[in-house]
């Protein structure tokens, strides 16, 4: 669905991101990790086309580039890190921003718009808000409606910038159960950047370990989430055992470096 | 099956509300201070002007004359300026995603006053060369801020076209103050231009209509593109939008509304502000609607302070750009007031 070879990002004097290649199935979910200043967001922005860089980037098997940024919408979702959030804005005209490819440039949207986005509402458990302003929403309603957003879309695969930050674990919990809920139900392929490690390992189907810009691993959790690269890269002390379903589960250990 | 219509199905009653202000604004304007008209017989009167219908007021010819040649000229006037600079006010907000962006944000205002202060000092006797050297100022100092914003930051970015418009603003205020000294026994009608003015007449009100219509079309067809702008041009270029282009068009609609508005009726202040932000209050942030009842909005607001500039001191005449500051200041307080949210 999405892959990415050679793929180079440079912001003023710096390379932050440097020939990173990486493949993602359809269905299938990848979690991006990394330390601080890694480039994850970075490597999301690009394979939404938000900045500037080197390398081919293929959306099915059609060169991005050759894309219209109206074209990449219908085909890419993306919620960033901290997402803009018009205060005075209803959470339905939010969500209906995502409907925004579909409609011409100077148009108004259709009933069908409408349909979808109140449909994807419900989903969410968001109708009963459709009328407030998004300013006056909490920290785990924001990131649903962020999500809602993104799904109004109706675009195959999501790419959500840290969609967890800031939400506490009943709320982290439910906003990836749900990602996973669409992922199953509607085939949709998902590249999360994730700064939890235990949360990365135990929702993604495979891992990319970004640092400095460059790839450092991929694969499944269970061969990237090795106390040996994680003591490497994010220069931390950790223990790393299996959990009850087999995937790993890393621990911070006392008195590290 | 989902019928979600959404809470933006309110939108026609509020317009239809502000049209009702309108037009009770607009009669009332007409009636203005002449006591022995009612304003039945105003209603009956317009009416009366309107092609293919007869219907008699009762108003003596004398009065019919006052009112149609003096009286509605003037309110239609302050009605379109005050509806272009709400606009386009609302417009610019929308653009540099700052609520407290105006009309004159870019150097329209210094432009304009450069150059009508020019046009008084330079062509003295020239009849109506102030409106049209007004509009080249006002178009020339956008066109300036534009240019250097853009050679200056990233193209498209709006940090820099707002310090952009800071510095030529002072580098043109400047120019004019330097200008104006040349003619110090001019300084008065300058002064008089500068505080805004609607009483050109008819002449003035054919002279503004045109770029009125087409600012204004142009405007109302970007309210929802600027929805889209207000989460930030990274995620409206994620959602297929070409947010550069959205925002000089926007910015060129706005520019033509604010010059045509500075050149029939010189630096009206305070409108670009208060009435998008009073509209905003009432029905919501989204542009869909803040632009049409920033229009008809700032059309009544400046009816209504063409009323009282040429009536608290009657027979002599306020400038009406005093009356908007001094009415809309206490005035958009109180609103901000009276709507107090618990989040804002
Ligand atoms: N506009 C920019 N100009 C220069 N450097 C930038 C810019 N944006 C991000 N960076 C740098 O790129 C690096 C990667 O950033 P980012 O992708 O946000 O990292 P992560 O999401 O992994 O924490 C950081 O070191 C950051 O300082
Ligand atoms: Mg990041």
């Amino acid at each position: 669905m999405i892959s990415a070879h050679g793929l180079s990002v440079r912001l003023g004097e710096r390379d932050v991101l440097d020939g990173v290649s990486f493949e993602v199935r359809q269905g299938e979910w990848v979690g991006v990790i990394g330390p601080n200043g890694a480039g994850k967001s970075t490597l999301l922005k690009a394979l939404m086309g938000l900045v500037a860089h080197r390398g081919e980037i293929l959306l099915g098997s059609r060169p991005s580039r050759e894309l219209k940024p109206r074209q990449r919408a219908r085909l890419l979702a993306y919620a960033p890190q901290t997402p803009a959030l018009p205060p005075d804005m209803t959470v339905f005209d939010y969500a209906l921003l995502g409907r925004t490819p579909y409609i011409p440039y100077l148009g108004r949207e259709s009933r069908h718009d409408r349909e979808v986005t109140g449909s994807v509402l419900e989903r969410l458990d968001l109708t009963a808000l459709a009328g407030r302003r998004v300013g006056e929403l909490s920290g785990g309603e924001r990131q649903r409606v962020v999500l809602a957003r993104a799904l109004a879309q109706e675009a195959p695969a999501l790419l959500l910038d840290e969609p967890t930050t800031a939400l506490d674990l009943g709320h982290q919990q439910q906003v990836l159960e749900l990602v996973d809920r669409l992922r199953r139900t509607d085939g949709l392929t998902v590249v999360t950047t994730l700064h939890d490690l235990t949360v990365a390992g135990l929702y993604a189907d495979s891992l990319l370990l970004l640092t400095g810009g460059r790839a450092a691993a991929a694969g499944e959790p269970a061969r990237v989430l090795t106390e040996e690269l994680v003591g490497r890269h994010f220069d931390a002390h950790v223990k790393i055992e299996p959990g009850p379903d087999g995937r790993p589960v890393v621990h911070l250990v006392r008195g590290g470096p | 099956m989902v019928t979600q219509a959404g809470p933006s199905r309110a939108r026609p009653l509020w317009v239809v509300c502000a049209l009702v202000v309108l037009a009770v604004s607009m009669i009332a304007a007409l009636l203005g201070g002449a006591a022995d008209i009612s304003p039945w017989q105003v209603v009956l009167q317009v009416v009366d002007w309107l092609p293919l219908v007869h219907v008699d007021s009762g108003l003596a010819p004398v009065e019919q004359g006052l009112l149609y040649e003096l009286r509605l000229p003037r309110v239609l006037v302050a009605a379109v300026v005050g509806g272009l600079l709400a606009m386009a006010g609302a417009g610019y907000q929308g653009v540099f995603r700052n609520p407290l962006a105006d009309p004159y944000l870019l150097g329209a205002a210094a432009g304009a006053g450069l150059a009508a202060t020019a046009a008084i000092v330079l062509l003295p006797s020239v009849a109506g060369s102030i409106p049209v050297a007004a509009f080249l100022g006002a178009v020339g100092g956008v066109f300036l801020a534009y240019t250097l914003g853009n050679t200056a930051g990233r193209a498209g970015g709006t940090a820099t076209l707002v310090l952009a418009g800071v510095a030529v603003t002072s580098f043109l205020t400047a120019i004019q103050t330097f200008v104006q000294q040349f003619k110090v026994e001019e300084l008065q009608r300058i002064y008089s231009w500068i505080l805004g003015d609607v009483g050109g007449g008819w002449d003035q009100f054919w002279l503004v209509l045109p770029y009125a219509a087409v600012s204004a079309v142009l405007l109302l067809l970007h309210g929802r593109m600027l929805d889209v702008l207000s989460v930030g041009d990274e995620e409206a270029t994620s959602l297929g939008v070409p947010a550069a282009r959205v925002r000089l068009m926007v910015l060129l609609a706005a520019s033509l509304a604010t010059a045509a508005a500075v050149a029939v009726s010189g630096l009206i202040g305070f409108v670009g502000i208060v009435v998008p932000h009073v509209v905003r209050r009432i029905a919501g942030g989204s542009y869909r609607i803040v632009l049409p009842l920033s229009l008809i909005g700032g059309a009544a607001f400046l009816v209504l302070a063409d009323l009282v500039a040429r009536t608290v001191i009657a027979p002599a005449e306020l400038p009406i750009g005093v009356v908007t500051m001094f009415v809309g200041a206490p005035f958009f307080v109180a609103v901000l007031r009276m709507t107090r949210r618990a989040s804002t």
